[in-house]
């Protein structure tokens, strides 16, 4: 049981837990910088399609059928199972779907090992410029949106804090499909907003706790207060990120190739978003000398309160 | 001591029965299913009924029902294979009188299908599909407008006499008077033409000209029709290819976006959303020498330069006797064994086809057939799309009688033949259109989607179920009671918005589920907090459900707004994953907060509890 009794020193920790976030950070941003991200074909326009055989086919047996049809750029790779295969080509003059789709079929049916197309999409480049564009708005819009109303609702140094934390979490989370070269398509966008979703969703949750605390325990030190919150909220923190890790290894495991790099980014972000609800937002606010102050009612409401 | 009043008992009652209601018509499954209806809008009768059927039982194909459905017919087949096989066999046997449209056909009881209700709408990724989204040229409308313009001024300053010179630059129509004294006289017959046209004086001491601009509200309203008349268009042009439950819709400034559920080959589809397919008719140049002209790469005056379907060039006249726009309807027939489209034109053309024939007896003909084609190419890496205009000679024939409104014409491939007459049916597209975007899913990766991302629900319920029980104890059994409420009610919901459900969609609704139980989490936290600090047990309960309800608001208005945000930004399927978080997070909220609290009371309230194992 996670009932615990006594309040657990979290913020201690919090040279530790600043430096390594710092490290992770800027480790995501050298691997954007240097190695990007590997965008899907929504982003990057071009053509996806997707056979499944009969027997596994030989990979490099298709590449090479491809390059002899003049797609050297041709991405070629298994999409779930050993007998599902996806091609990705990028977008280029005088070549439309049709045409993909005729050489595809003519040149990787083999006769001992039929090819069905499961699926095929063409982007062209323009879409894809303009949804790169508006995937970063909607990233930026929604963020503020957000401070605006944690502003609204807490005050200044809470919308801060999470903002810190979504940051953190969004560029970690983008820096490992960086470094690891994963699929960055449409859905691992979705999948990111969500992430911003549930991370500030654990953050709040600390946040209302401290708020509530810092005026139930006026005597006591802004530390002592900020670990006494962490302590009280953290058993509802561990639960909630287990049950969604539950279902989103579930959706992981089960869902298809489709859904793969979609669950996947909500793992990693559910994972850091737990870590940097606990250790990063309320650090955040520590550092900016949140205090009783910040926190009490203005003037005006304990007059308005003090009339009979 | 907690205790619900009858009313909000009777309201969580009766939403949970409400929401049972709409989710039960996805509980039965569909088939997969035929609807053939005649063009001309008839009913079929019984007896031509029980004639498809016996043709469908000489074919072999193995049907699960046939009926008659206010006037059209469904029938119902065990699986797609047959269901294809058999939409291409009706079709041959019915002929072009008739549409057979593929789509799914819920197996509900009669009394559901009574009641109007309907299952969740599926996307084309969970039921397969082609997926069209396409780019109106507008700069091309505006164009053609201008165009037409020149025409209409020319046409009125050569009535009256006036010598000019016209010329297009961008946007701006250029017209040099010869002669200073026609100004005024010009200027009125222009704003004869449209009186909304800006027209403005540039004249220099050496030059009279008038410049002539179309307004801002011009260029929207001629943009906005340009849209308006292409989607008008695609609709008749899909409902020629017969496809149930089309969807054609505008997206944003310049885009249409087709969606046609059940379609498995994109090619014909495109073929006829796209073209630009028409015919025009023109008269040879006969002293002429075509060979000659195309060595020089240059017509004589008069004559287009041309070629026909061998390569061979040909020089036909500049005016046209009728162009695309005069023809109204047409179908596709064979004479003498070969291809054809019998043609009829308008009123226009009809006189001017009249007026032509009788003065050209035994003089050739030719036609053409026009088309726009879309051409990517590359521009400082830059990829830009255009449009170029094939026209190419498909028949030069001696006219040997005089007609006017109906004739036929050959020259064509079969499938031309067939495009052809669909497309001069359905009417022609105001502006060029580009393909931006284009997914095909097959059927088999459809079911193949549904069948992985319920398993992936299923799971993910069972295993949330089993810790919860195990967690929670009897309080976790009523927060996975509110779990099947919520799912009932989210699906209730997407049935009844009949919002399309995506793969991203069923992604939502496994996220809802893993989130949905937080905030009973929290509910539950508070009171065992509570319960520590040694309050009595229905205190606990009180203060629990109070003072969790503040954090539970507050976090889950930022994921509704970023949820938000994603719908707004979102297209497609990430819509659908926007959707199904939005509405789960609405639906967990009365689940957690209020039903949740219902059954709270009604097991542990208004007695006396020594412990309370939570």
């Amino acid at each position: 049981m996670l009932n615990f009794k006594k309040t657990i020193n979290f913020l201690s920790v919090r040279r530790i837990t600043t430096t390594l976030s710092i490290t992770l950070m800027i480790f995501s941003l050298v691997s954007i910088i240097t190695k990007g991200l590997n965008p899907g074909i929504d982003f990057t326009g071009g053509f996806q399609i997707e056979i499944s055989y009969q027997q596994p086919p030989e990979i490099e047996d298709i590449r090479n059928n491809l390059s002899s049809a003049g797609f050297n750029d041709a991405i070629v790779q298994n999409s779930g199972s050993a007998t599902d295969i996806m091609i990705r080509i990028a977008p280029r003059e005088g070549l439309d779907s049709r045409t993909v789709g005729k050489l595809i079929i003519e040149n990787l049916s083999q006769s001992s090992n039929s090819a069905e197309l499961m699926s095929s999409e063409y982007v062209s480049a323009q879409v894809g410029e303009e949804l790169t564009e508006q995937g970063g708005l909607a990233m930026i819009f929604a963020l503020i949106m957000i401070m605006i109303y944690i502003v609204f609702r807490f005050q200044w140094k809470f919308s801060i804090g999470a903002v810190m934390a979504l940051i953190h979490d969004v560029l970690i989370t983008v820096g490992v499909f960086s470094f690891f070269q994963i699929t960055f398509d449409l859905a691992v966008l979705a999948a990111i907003l969500a992430v911003v979703g549930y991370s500030l969703n654990d953050t709040i949750v600390i946040f209302d706790r401290i708020r509530e605390n810092f005026r139930s325990m006026r005597r006591a030190e802004t530390l002592d207060i900020l670990n006494t919150s962490i302590t009280q909220t953290i058993s509802r923190t561990m639960i909630t990120s287990s049950t969604t890790l539950m279902v989103l290894l579930a959706l992981y495991i089960m869902g298809g190739q489709s859904l793969e790099g979609f669950s996947l980014a909500l793992i990693i972000g559910v994972l850091i978003g737990t870590y940097s609800s606990i250790f990063i937002a309320s650090t955040s606010i520590f550092y900016l000398d949140i205090s009783t102050s910040d926190l009490l009612p203005s003037k005006r409401e304990e007059v308005d309160d003090g009339m009979p | 001591m907690n205790h619900y009043p009858l009313w909000k008992n009777a309201i969580v009652v009766v939403v949970i029965l409400l929401g049972t209601l709409f989710a039960l018509p996805n509980f039965y499954g569909e088939d997969p299913a035929l609807i053939v209806s005649k063009e001309n809008g008839e009913v079929f009768s019984n007896a031509e009924l029980k004639d498809v059927e016996n043709f469908l039982a000489s074919k072999e194909a193995s049907v699960t029902s046939i009926r008659n459905k206010k006037g059209d017919l469904l029938i119902r087949f065990p699986d797609v294979e047959n269901q294809i096989a058999a939409s291409s066999n009706i079709r041959s046997y019915l002929g072009r009188f008739s549409t057979v449209a593929l789509t799914f056909a819920p197996r509900m009881p009669e009394w559901i299908q009574q009641l109007d209700l309907n299952p969740m709408s599926l996307g084309l990724d969970l039921r397969g599909g082609v997926y069209f989204k396409f780019e109106v040229d507008l700069d091309a409308a505006i164009q053609q407008r201008l165009d037409q313009y020149i025409t209409d001024i020319n046409k009125s300053l050569i009535d009256q006499r006036i010598r000019r010179a016209i010329r297009k630059e961008g946007n701006t129509l250029r017209v040099e008077l010869s002669n200073p004294e026609d100004f005024n006289q010009a200027r009125r017959s222009i704003r004869e033409i449209d009186n909304l046209l800006d027209v403005t004086n540039a004249s220099t001491a050496a030059q009279t000209v008038i410049l002539v601009n179309m307004t801002d509200d011009m260029l929207k309203q001629r943009r906005d029709f340009a849209i308006q008349q292409n989607i008008l268009t695609m609709r008749n042009r899909v409902n020629e290819l017969g496809v149930a439950e089309p969807i054609v819709q505008r997206q944003g400034l310049d885009r249409i976006v087709v969606q046609l559920p059940g379609v498995q080959d994109p090619t014909q589809a495109e073929r006829i959303l796209g073209a630009t397919a028409t015919l025009e008719f023109r008269l040879v140049c006969e002293n002429e020498n075509a060979f000659e002209a195309e060595e020089k790469g240059r017509a004589p005056i008069g004559c287009d330069l041309f070629e026909d379907r061998t390569g061979n060039p040909v020089l036909l006249k500049k005016k046209a006797i009728v162009t695309g726009n005069q023809l109204i309807d047409a179908s596709q027939s064979f004479s003498q064994g070969r291809p054809a489209v019998s043609i009829r034109l308008d009123g226009k053309g009809s006189k001017s086809m009249l007026e032509t024939t009788k003065r050209n007896l035994n003089k050739p003909m030719a036609v053409l057939f026009v088309q726009q084609r879309q051409e990517t190419i590359e521009e400082n890496g830059n990829f830009i799309n255009r449009s170029v205009l094939d026209k190419e000679v498909i028949n030069i024939a001696t006219i040997r009688g005089v007609f006017s409104s109906q004739f036929e014409i050959t020259g064509l491939t079969t499938f031309e033949a067939k495009d052809l007459a669909i497309l001069l049916r359905a009417g022609a597209l105001a502006a060029p259109i580009f393909k931006v975007e284009e997914k095909t899913i097959g059927p088999s990766l459809g079911q193949d989607n549904i069948d992985k991302g319920f398993a992936a629900i299923v799971t993910g319920l069972i295993l949330i179920v089993i810790f919860m029980t195990l967690y929670y104890k009897g309080f976790g059994l009523i927060a996975n009671l509110g779990l099947v409420v919520n799912m009932t009610l989210l699906v209730a919901l997407l049935s009844l918005l009949q919002a399309s459900l995506t793969l991203p969609g069923i992604a939502g609704i496994v996220l809802t589920v893993g989130m949905a139980v937080d905030a009973n989490v929290l509910i539950f936290e508070r009171i065992r907090e509570e319960l520590r600090n040694g309050n009595s047990p229905q205190a606990s309960i009180t203060a629990g459900y109070q003072k969790a309800f503040a954090t539970i608001t507050d976090a889950n208005i930022t994921t509704l707004i970023a949820a938000l945000v994603l719908f707004t930004f979102g297209t497609g399927p990430i819509k659908g994953f926007a959707v199904t978080l939005s509405l789960g997070i609405l639906t967990s909220l009365f689940t957690a907060i209020i039903a949740s609290r219902a059954v709270v009371n009604w097991v542990y309230g208004r007695r006396t509890i020594k412990k309370l194992r939570i």
